[in-house]
């Protein structure tokens, strides 16, 4: 029992970058129809938007503290980060130590103003063009921006803790006499994605922005016929997406160090998982992210890969497969979406 | 003549000269030059030219023909070079079997594939490749490399130990791969001056199966079959509606650019018995992508000469750091030649990833074409044409 | 018996019924009419025959073989082409090579793996590509980017790759939409003419009444998914229940 919900635990904070994911993928191509092979890309960029501000934040000046030796004898230069100096000393380390959780207000407004540009400076032009373009102009741009992280961030992953309040482990379950010790930052993300999803459904569903937005995915004609302007809408909503996307990667960087290629590594997950929650359908690919993360959990435990060596590594390609042979409209496909 | 139109004709003579003749122009600088390192005609970098190049022929038959965007060929590729070192280690070094036998299997790895995958168009066809390719990947890479049964040697790679059978190897035979006899590895040098050419067996055997290869391809882009895959591309409707079934005609597509992707698997098995999982990932599918794309998808010698430039820029482009360039901008006052070298550092050496993105991207948006319509372009720029309707025609047909 | 029976043809998208009880006999060798108004399910309808669209209940018998379940090329196989409203062409390749696809299609069928020879040295096919693109005065065009055509053009090659794969049922879905009257008039005479010359069936779908009025032979009105009365022109014109429904007060073309 315990093991199984460590399990979906395990499954539920994959899966919730995966649904992540996913959910900005869709909703760029629910919105504008295309399928944005960069959006791996702005995942990366927003965890290296909480490396930056971790070290922005560490950024220091050199003191020379007479009272102190280094081994060598010599007076020894002291490092305060400047935050330390302002703030004092305490409510600086405070903030040094915060800087993933506050990297979130850092990163909105980046993410949204990159998302911005990129739409209205590249994939605007895409949209006459074939689906075999917006692929391939994606890629390349995915290309670019992650060697332009790689120039300035080096190939090596680099490490973003989680702050010492939320770095522990938490015992879950105690009171149902259950033993499941469970790191407390992953909680805490599995929480902020679910936060996050529900923010996103609440606003397509209960704004009349986002109304507009659903009228304009279902039907984009008609609702330029009633002489709203759509495009811009959509525009806003890819720069959502990319928030979102942005914001799954700031707070995934506690739990894999951010590397310059993890956008990539994820992206071709997340696409599994949009095709198999039907392309098109936001809850589809909800629900399909944390399905195949728990499934990928499950088979990642010792018993599973000694059965079948492997067997977590292409779990979800497997059932990808099976579910498109079986349902080639994905699990909550609607019709009609990018059928022949 | 070999049932070309002499335009055709004309293009196949002019490859065949080229790469015969690689290991002279590929070595323009004097051996002992400061360019030195520029040249690239060492056979392994050669080899790469020619085996990539038949990759990115065969996957221009699908691409370039039908429109179809596979980002999983890199599968078949992986598939063809395992095939070809199993034959090494059962039979024995001779490459013919291991190279035959890379075609049949990635040939019917690829059948396996595209009917499932082309079941689907469009952006889900480029989803589902690329997650049977990954899929692929990750089979190679742990699932058939345990002890009980171990298919492809996991992150070590496949390759030939002391114990395995070689059934048909003998003590006359040299011990690394070979054609009859004839090591891959033999490598005649030519003092020639200042210069050093190098020819290679390996390299000349790749070379003249990428003839082949090419006159195929041209062979397949002129016959009724290839019309059908241009009309695949241009309107699958009205196909449809003319009575065409294009499912056979994709499928068909599809696994022979499958079997060039593992033929030349083979190839590189051939000139280096060693096979990796890595050669699966899809950054490897992404890159046959890149090299069509930017040679010119749809055309005959695009592939080739994309193929030829993402190796260059791999193997070369990449070799330049700060200090060739402060050798290159020398002549610059100090402060403007630490300015330029800062702007363009992050796009040579390490960097040659960047610029290669920032190209592709610059090539899908304003040269759809690729490098050889660019040719065209500015061919046309010097016999002062106007792009008219007819000029128009010239470059969306599969010409050149 | 018609080359064409359509019986009791019923279609529903969610609570619409696009089509009801559809019953119509299109006799071999005529020209048969079908108009309605706008949302009349002629569209719908016309999907049914080339397989598009498989309906809820009913039939549809081409020659006594039915069409329903097969795919739209195994249907064209059978005999029926389609032309539709906005031409259908491939617009990538040359007018000559368009013609030629429709002629490798009549020949080979639906499938055949030809990789190695030249698609030129196909003598019979060059040769009945180019016999069809001159009686449609299309051989001046012969090597121009078919997508570069004016409209017209680009109707004319439809209707020409149509009749290259000698079909004996041509639907035309709204053939003169969106032409000018001159150009409209030239697809009259076109139609008039390939009547003339071979033994075909016509089906026509159409909203302009001078192009119905000059080529059907018979009519079916339909509305609301049901075929309303079917027969000749001249019964049409003067029919009370088609004024009402489809005419309206308006003009009838002369």
């Amino acid at each position: 029992m315990d093991a199984i919900i460590l399990q979906i635990l395990n499954g539920l904070d994959k899966g919730s970058a995966y649904a992540l994911i996913a959910l900005g993928l869709t909703l760029i191509f629910g919105t504008l129809g295309v399928v944005n092979f960069a959006h791996g890309a702005l995942f990366m960029i927003g965890a290296f938007c909480s490396v930056t501000l971790s070290k922005l934040l560490n950024l220091s000046f050199e003191t020379v503290d007479p009272t102190q030796k280094d081994f060598l004898g010599n007076p020894l230069k002291v490092k305060t980060p400047y935050v330390e100096s302002w703030f004092g000393p305490e409510v600086g380390a405070t903030i040094i130590d915060w800087s993933v959780p506050l990297a979130i207000l850092f990163a909105i407004p980046i993410m949204l103003v990159i998302g911005y540009v990129m739409e209205r400076g590249l994939i605007k032009h895409f949209y006459k063009r074939p689906h075999a373009d917006q692929i391939l102009v994606t890629f390349g741009l995915a290309i670019v921006l992650q060697e332009i992280v790689k120039f300035y961030f080096g190939a090596n992953p680099i490490q973003t803790p989680a702050p010492d309040a939320l770095s522990g482990v938490a015992n879950l379950g105690g009171a149902l006499g259950l033993q499941i010790a469970y790191p407390i930052w992953r909680l805490v993300y599995i929480g902020f994605s679910l936060l996050l999803i529900f923010g996103a459904f609440a606003f397509l569903q209960f704004t009349t922005f986002g109304m507009v937005v659903r009228a304009g995915m279902a039907d984009r004609e008609t609702v330029q016929l009633l002489g709203i302007d759509i495009d811009r809408r959509f525009t806003i909503m890819f720069g959502l997406a990319a928030a979102i996307a942005g914001l799954a990667g700031v707070m995934y960087g506690p739990i894999n160090a951010p590397n310059y290629h993890m956008g990539m590594d994820f992206l071709v997950l997340s696409f599994v998982v949009v095709v198999v929650g039907g392309m098109g359908s936001l809850p589809g690919a909800v629900l399909a992210g944390f399905l195949l993360g728990i499934l990928e959990a499950f088979a990642s435990t010792t018993w599973a890969t000694t059965t079948i060596p492997g067997i977590n590594q292409i779990i979800i390609y497997l059932v990808a497969i099976i579910v498109l042979l079986t349902r080639p409209r994905g699990l909550m496909g609607k019709k009609g979406v990018m059928e022949d | 003549m070999l049932g070309l139109k002499k335009h055709d004709l004309s293009l196949l003579i002019i490859v065949a000269i080229l790469t015969m003749a690689a290991p002279f122009l590929l070595n323009p600088f004097p051996t002992e030059s400061g360019m030195a390192q520029f040249n690239a005609g060492y056979p392994d970098l050669m080899q790469k030219f020619v085996i990539f190049g038949i990759f990115a022929i065969g996957f221009n038959i699908l691409f370039g023909l039908t429109g179809y965007l596979s980002f999983g060929h890199a599968a078949f590729l992986g598939v063809g070079s395992y095939a070809c070192v199993w034959m090494f280690k059962l039979l024995g070094y001779n490459v013919l079997p291991g190279i035959l036998l890379s075609i049949v299997v990635s040939g019917l790895f690829a059948l396996l594939i595209g009917v499932i995958t082309l079941r689907r168009s469009g952006i889900y066809f480029s989803i589902l490749t690329l997650a049977f390719a990954q899929m692929s990947f990750a089979l190679a890479y742990s699932v058939l490399s345990n002890p009980k049964f171990n298919l492809t040697n996991g992150e070590t790679g496949l390759q030939v130990y002391a114990d395995d059978p070689q059934w048909f190897h003998s003590d006359r035979l040299p011990d690394l791969p070979h054609l009859f006899g004839l090591s891959m590895r033999a490598t005649h040098r030519m003092e020639l001056g200042a210069w050093e050419f190098q020819f290679n067996v390996g390299y000349y055997m790749c070379a003249v199966i990428m003839l082949l290869c090419f006159y195929l391809a041209i062979r397949i882009f002129r016959s009724p079959f290839g019309l059908m895959l241009r009309a695949v591309k241009s309107n699958q409707q009205r196909m449809n509606y003319t009575g065409l079934n294009s499912r056979p005609y994709t499928l068909a597509a599809f696994v022979i650019s499958g079997m060039y992707a593992g033929l030349a698997g083979g190839l590189l098995s051939a000139v280096d018995p060693l096979a990796g999982a890595e050669r699966m990932q899809w950054t490897a599918s992404g890159e046959v992508v890149l090299m069509t794309i930017l040679g010119g998808a749809g055309t005959l010698i695009g592939p080739v000469l994309g193929a030829g430039l993402i190796k260059y820029f791999e193997n070369i482009f990449s070799k330049i750091n700060e200090s060739v360039l402060h050798g290159w901008f020398g002549f610059l006052p100090d402060g403007l030649e630490d300015f330029v070298i800062t702007l363009v550092y992050p796009f040579v050496g390490k960097g040659w990833h960047l610029t290669l993105g920032v190209i592709f991207m610059l090539v899908v948006i304003f040269l759809p074409g690729g490098l050889v319509e660019g040719g065209q372009r500015i061919g046309r720029l010097f016999r002062g044409k106007k792009p008219s309707g007819a000029a128009k025609s010239a470059t969306t047909e599969p010409a050149e | 018996m018609g080359i064409l029976e359509v019986k009791n043809v019923n279609k529903r998208f969610g609570g619409l019924q696009a089509l009801g009880d559809v019953n119509l006999s299109v006799a071999e060798n005529t020209v048969h009419a079908i108009i309605g108004p706008n949302g009349a399910g002629k569209s719908t309808l016309l999907n049914v025959l080339v397989g598009k669209l498989i309906p809820d209940t009913g039939s549809v018998m081409f020659d006594g073989q039915s069409v329903l379940g097969r795919k739209p090329y195994e249907i064209n196989q059978m005999g029926i082409s389609r032309v539709f409203q906005t031409p259908e062409i491939f617009g990538d390749l040359t007018v000559m090579e368009n013609m030629m696809i429709a002629c490798f299609a009549q020949r080979d069928g639906a499938f055949r793996m030809h990789a190695v020879g030249s698609m030129w040295s196909e003598r019979d096919i060059v040769a009945t590509a180019e016999d069809m693109l001159e009686s449609m005065n299309l051989q001046d065009k012969r090597d121009m980017h078919s997508a570069s055509m004016s409209r017209g053009d680009k109707r004319r090659l439809e209707i020409a790759m149509c009749l290259a794969q000698s079909p004996r049922l041509l639907l035309l879905d709204e053939p003169t939409a969106g032409m000018s009257r001159s150009d409209t008039n030239n697809t009259i005479d076109l139609l008039k003419k390939i009547k003339q010359d071979r033994d075909i069936t016509i089906a026509i779908i159409e909203h302009d009444m001078h192009v119905v009025f000059s080529l059907a032979e018979r009519i079916t009105v339909l509305a609301q998914g049901t075929p309303l009365v079917e027969d000749t022109p001249e019964k049409i014109k003067g029919h009370p229940k088609v004024r009402e429904a489809y005419l309206g007060e308006s003009q009838v073309a002369a």
